[in-house]
């Protein structure tokens, strides 16, 4: 067997072990999909009303609330991966010659696919709340391509927080301000309509122009400089990630 | 010429400015059992980490099975099973789950016969289907043990592997690496117990502060040691003084009225220690049996006891 095939094979096997733990865990479950349709409940029922938006404010808020969704899962995975290096079970992989990409490539993957699967319960229940979105097929896969590379760009940024952390506490703690990032962002109200300050950092942080594709995409309006913007961000993001995870693991481990 | 299983010269390891390994070096043949007895913070866990490939050494060479760990890693971690010091099971997975891992991480074709094997070896059947989170301290060093059988290594690494166990866990324990033994595997294994080494090992090492402080086998090594020894109290100083003159070769503490009477403390010496002593018409107020422990070894070998060493 050769060593990618090897490598591939032990990220399978670490994913499974991954996605059991998501499911054994109700706590997470709850935080990562639960979490953000309570959220999507409160913002349409209860603040909504108040925000002045073009549109209805479902169809503005859903490419937020997925924005959100995505990072709310996020803190279980730093607590997870920090158990890993904390507990000894990372020196059982190592001496086992686990490749130690195989053993972050698993929380990555599953915890992407948990991500994918709460937008998929947003979009969902935000149909079912009313939610009417036009795009066409190609622009949904687009979207969907975005969601897809937002997770796995916060994912691997979480395993290196997790990584990094001293403990499995401050480990979860450590994704707190991937979470207040789209409150800060136009996912729930436009960014001019913010204070001095606030405002612009709301237009030049990452996730504004990653939810702004994704309700252009959403809504049949795409714009072009928009979502190279938000591609940018989302391979740059990914790419950091990486690079301080590996770095950090490799201080450590 | 038969290779080593282990062969360790010059080892060396800090921990930034404190020197955890001062060039040890030692040798286990195949199939052998060696213990490395020492106190907590001596470098025990070190020498693992540095034997199973976790940790580089700073000098010094360590060759498992033939290959060097610094240059033939992979190697070395095919053939070598190590079970840490505290039970690297994976919590959220349940003992049979977690033999399941093993096995697919190492490739084991039939891995679902091997763990039903593995789960009877270790009577785990009963919990094989809870989470390891609800296992008891014993239980999770079994099924940690018995996830490091998964791909039937040649060397076992074992640190502290009975440490916080009850009595009867520790025996099912020791019970346990005397099999693999009897199969053909080579066992290392550290420990704070000389009972321990004593009753499992065939070579002892004992490490002190990164030093090696003694190696050989359990007899060698107990034979450094002060024996066993009686201890006796009485009332006052002339029960003590009658008692010294039928005593001899005892050694008396005025002070607190006691005599320290060397013998191997088995029944029968015991016997006609007491009858001598009845014969004689002494009374002793206290008579205790006081076999050598670690602490006795540490002060025979270094002149210090295990707290100091702790302490310093």
């Amino acid at each position: 067997m050769s060593t990618l095939t090897t490598s591939f094979g032990d990220s399978a096997i670490m994913m499974r072990r991954n996605l059991k733990h998501t499911l054994r865990n109700l706590v997470t479950v709850f935080q990562a999909v639960l979490f953000p349709l309570v959220m999507m409940l409160m913002f349409v029922y209860v603040f909504g009303g108040a925000f002045k938006v073009q549109g209805k404010y479902i169809d503005y808020a859903v490419p937020g609330l997925l924005v959100m969704a995505i990072t709310y899962g996020l803190g279980p995975t730093a607590a997870a991966v920090n158990g890993d290096m904390t507990k000894g079970i990372i020196n059982r992989f190592k001496a086992m010659d686990v490749p130690h990409g195989a053993v972050l490539a698993g929380h990555v993957v599953s915890t992407t696919l948990r991500s994918l699967i709460a937008d998929a319960a947003i979009i969902g229940v935000g149909f079912a709340m009313g939610f009417r979105p036009h795009a066409s097929p190609l622009q949904w896969l687009a979207a969907i391509g975005i969601m897809l590379l937002l997770a796995f760009a916060t994912s691997w940024l979480t395993v290196a927080m997790g990584l990094g952390a001293k403990t499995v506490e401050s480990a979860g703690m450590a994704t707190v301000p991937l979470i207040m990032l789209p409150f800060l962002s136009s996912a729930f109200v436009p960014a001019d309509t913010m204070g001095p300050g606030i405002r612009q950092f709301a237009q030049y942080q990452p996730f504004t122009p990653i939810i702004e594709t994704l309700r252009g995409l959403l809504t049949g309006h795409p714009q072009t400089g928009t979502a190279l913007t938000a591609l940018a961000w989302c391979v740059g993001l990914t790419i950091a990630g990486y690079l301080w995870a590996v770095a950090t693991f490799r201080k450590r481990a | 010429m038969k290779s080593s299983a282990i062969a360790v010269s010059g080892l060396r390891k800090t921990h930034g400015n404190k020197l955890v390994l001062d060039g040890i070096g030692f040798e286990v043949p195949a199939g052998s059992v060696f213990s490395m007895l020492g106190p907590n913070g001596a470098g025990k866990t070190t020498t693992v980490n540095v034997l199973t490939t976790l940790t580089k050494a700073d000098a010094g060479t360590v060759r498992i099975a033939g290959h060097d760990v610094a240059t033939a890693t992979r190697q070395v971690r095919k053939v070598i099973g190590v079970t840490g010091q505290f039970a690297a099971v994976d919590e959220l997975l349940t003992g049979r789950e977690n033999l399941r891992l093993m096995a697919d991480l190492k490739r084991v074709r039939s891995g679902d016969r091997l763990v039903t094997r593995l789960l009877e070896r270790f009577d785990l059947v009963e919990s094989a289907d809870k989470m390891a989170a609800t296992y008891s301290g014993g239980m999770r060093r079994k099924l940690d043990l018995a996830m490091t059988l998964v791909g039937d290594p040649q060397i076992i690494f074992l640190d502290e592997p009975t440490t916080g166990l009850d009595p009867r866990s520790r025996r099912t324990m020791w019970q346990i690496v005397r099999e693999l033994v009897a199969e053909g595997t080579t066992i290392f294994l550290t420990t704070q117990y000389l009972e321990e080494a004593d009753q499992l090992a065939d070579r002892i090492a004992v490490l002190d502060q990164g030093h090696l402080v003694a190696q050989g086998t359990p007899e060698e090594l107990k034979r450094q040691v002060p024996g066993s020894h009686v201890r006796l109290r009485f009332a006052d100083l002339f029960e003590l003084d009658q008692a010294a003159r039928v005593l001899t070769g005892a050694t008396r503490d005025d002070q607190e009225l006691t005599l320290r009477v060397p013998g191997d403390g088995g029944p029968r010496s015991l016997r006609a220690l007491l009858d001598l002593l009845d014969e004689h018409l002494i009374n002793a107020e206290e008579f205790s049996v006081h076999t050598p422990d670690l602490d006795d070894v540490f002060f025979a070998l270094t002149g210090q006891t295990t707290t100091e060493a702790i302490a310093r």
